[in-house]
């Protein structure tokens, strides 16, 4: 075991990558949630984010047209669990799932021609001294663009949410959707659009893993990934910054652990990968106690005669 | 102007249709999506849904009906009481594998012995990994109200690498020239789950599964407990009035379908598959949800639900390999099933009305 093989710039470089896919995923899901609907397809929603991005990327040569790909496909699934929640009143959890069993299937059924493939690579932003900074410069300065938007994605959701009007709305329909009806507000087109929301965002972060992180195509590549971004919303309790701290960690654990598998640390590789999981579950059953944060209408079928 | 109006009733008839409109729907849909593909919409229907059992080697199939339904039946059986009661199991396929490597495992310690003792005691060590699986989300949901849906589904990834570590290491085949996989337990007789007819692929686990439809059945009409679980997801507010105590009944749901989805993959490893190796499980875990809700978790419902999923899984091999249907289409094609079943099941409890609301 060689521990010093481990670069500490790189690894924290590395892991603002890693996060970065949960980051998209876990604020589009935020906002779902704040607005009291739970879409359980995140994963199915990002894997075919991924291979819509990434089919994309490959035939047009341009990455940055795979992400919008990436974020049109993501939405147009999420509008099939919309259909199913809002217009047919189905049942949340039920149809979240229907969209993830659907959506790697799909995913796999693009993805056929695209095994073995390498994407076109998307380009660092040059911020030209700045990345010579030592330390701060190579973590901070020398990623691609997506990677900061998903930073200022984050903020702008916090701003939005906070200070808003439009944010205003989305929490109150969250809260008590038959208020909100009263005061006159559409709840269904609401939480219509925060699903597409929520579908957009899921398809970067998975574009972010095929293009990027990987960057290659195979089946099921998003690994729980889409799993672990709904565990990260209740972790941060439905805050932003907490959110992005929890990616942070999520990532740094992802990380951590895929060097110690290079360092050839002396636990075996099945129980390093094992590790982001169990530690999600250790997370979630330590800030489960308080679940004073969630939107009062979370999970809750919205119809207006009733 | 359309609109949805409550019925005060839920629908009987509409609950019993369903699923069958459902089918319809899917079949149509699926055609789509063949035709896109570039097959013949009809031949891959008749491919998928008609050969298998009539055509020219359905002799062959048949079998294969009862070989893939019974697991299907056996996790769709045990979730299905979750479901009713809005506890939401869906890690059974990492129930579904540690019950494998349970029962294997115990099967493989106890070679080359030989003894009718050895086929009960799997069954048993298989029953109780899928159970001890089931019961950390349990057990966490009860202590501390962690969610059992992000809890059960995490471990299924980490029953999978866990499958992996013990395929390549503990239950490695020691005369098996370094592959990674186990012994074949169909080589080794008091371990091996076979046809209890010669070709019809009537396994234990078949015979499992028929005793847990009934013993659902039973349960759910008439015991105190079934009353419990039905009377919690149609009016949790009741049930509490009624003394139906949550704990115990999320400890009883969750380790119910731990143990059969256990079961299940103990009788798959020691029948059809024969050895864990790394990629031993299919999804049968996964696909048992949409059996469950197919069969609208109701037993009978469920058997029937989980033949007809067997039969779109024999279907698409044989669309696979005869006009050469990607695989990933029939996946696509169950997740499609799904989506008509909960979208059409809007009419079990609503109606449509036509014409200007009036303003009351």
């Amino acid at each position: 075991m060689d521990l010093s093989a481990i670069n500490p710039i790189l690894f924290i470089a590395g892991f603002l990558v890693a996060a970065t896919p949960l980051i998209f995923a876990a604020i589009g899901e935020l906002v779902v949630e704040k607005s009291g609907t739970l879409n359980l397809g995140v994963e199915g929603m990002m894997i075919t984010g991924a291979i819509c991005g990434f089919a994309t990327a490959v035939e047009t040569g341009s990455p940055l047209l795979g992400f919008a790909a990436a974020a049109t496909g993501g939405a147009l699934l999420s509008l099939l669990f919309a259909f199913l929640t809002q217009i047919t009143l189905a049942n949340q959890v039920a149809s979240g799932l229907a969209l993830t069993l659907f959506g790697l299937g799909l995913s796999a059924l693009l993805g056929q021609s695209y095994v073995g493939i390498k994407p076109p690579r998307l380009p660092d932003i040059n911020f030209g001294p700045l990345a010579d900074i030592p330390v701060i410069g190579p973590i901070l300065f020398t990623h691609d663009i997506i990677l900061y938007l998903g930073f200022a994605l984050v903020a702008a959701t916090w701003a939005v949410l906070k200070f808003t009007r439009l944010g205003l709305i989305l929490r109150a329909v969250g809260e008590s959707h038959d208020a909100a009806h009263a005061l006159g507000y559409k709840v269904v087109r609401i939480r219509t659009l925060a699903i597409m929301f929520g579908g957009a965002c899921a398809g970067l972060g998975g574009a972010y893993i095929s293009l990027i992180r990987v960057p290659q195509w195979t089946e099921g590549m998003t690994a729980g990934i889409g799993w672990i971004a709904l565990a990260l919303v209740v972790f941060a309790s439905w805050k932003p910054w907490r959110l992005l701290l929890g990616a942070y960690l999520f990532g740094g654990i992802t990380q951590l652990q895929l060097n110690l598998q290079g360092a050839g640390v002396a636990i075996p590789v099945e129980y390093l990968a094992m590790s982001p999981y169990l530690i999600t579950i250790i997370v979630l059953v330590i800030l489960s106690r308080d679940k004073s944060a969630a939107p009062a209408c979370l999970g809750r079928t919205f119809h207006a005669s009733s | 102007m359309i609109r949805l109006e409550k019925r005060p009733q839920p629908s009987r008839a509409f609950s019993l249709a369903t699923p069958l409109l459902a089918v319809v729907a899917t079949m149509v849909f699926g055609g789509l999506l063949f035709a896109a593909l570039g097959k013949d919409p009809l031949v891959a229907i008749k491919t998928i849904f008609w050969d298998p059992l009539f055509g020219e080697f359905s002799f062959f199939y048949r079998p294969q009906l009862l070989i893939k339904g019974a697991p299907l039946v056996l996790i769709a059986i045990g979730l299905s009481l979750g479901f009713k009661a809005g506890i939401w199991n869906i890690g059974a396929e990492g129930q579904y594998i540690m019950g494998a490597l349970f029962g294997a495992g115990v099967g493989l310690a106890l070679y080359p012995l030989e003894g009718f003792y050895i086929f009960p005691l799997m069954v048993l060590a298989g029953a109780l990994g899928g159970w001890i699986w089931a019961m950390i989300p349990a057990l966490l949901k009860v202590k501390f109200g962690t969610n059992e849906i992000l809890v059960s589904l995490m471990l299924v990834y980490v029953a999978e690498q866990f499958l992996a570590s013990m395929s390549l290491g503990l239950l490695k085949n020691p005369e098996g020239f370094g592959f990674p996989g186990s012994r074949n337990l169909q080589q080794y007789e008091s371990a091996f789950n076979a046809d209890l007819i010669e070709g019809t692929g009537m396994h234990w686990g078949v015979v499992a599964a028929m005793i847990a439809v009934i013993f659902a059945y039973v349960l759910l009409t008439k015991h105190r407990l079934g009353f419990a679980i039905r009377v919690t997801g149609e009016a949790p507010r009741a049930a509490k009035f009624s003394g139906v105590n949550p704990a115990r009944l999320v400890l009883f749901c969750l380790g119910m379908s731990g143990l059969l989805a256990g079961l299940a993959g103990m009788f798959e490893v020691s029948g059809p598959a024969g050895q864990v190796t790394i990629d031993f499980n299919v999804g049968y875990g996964f696909t048992a949800i949409i059996v469950a809700f197919l069969g609208r978790l109701h037993p009978i419902g469920i058997l029937l639900a989980g033949l007809l999923m067997a039969l779109t899984y024999i279907g698409g091999d044989i669309a696979q390999s005869q006009l050469g249907l990607p695989a990933a289409a029939i996946q696509v094609f169950q997740g499609m099933l799904l989506f008509f079943l909960l979208a059409l099941d809007v009419f079990t409890q609503y109606r449509l009305r036509f014409g200007r609301q009036e303003v009351a």
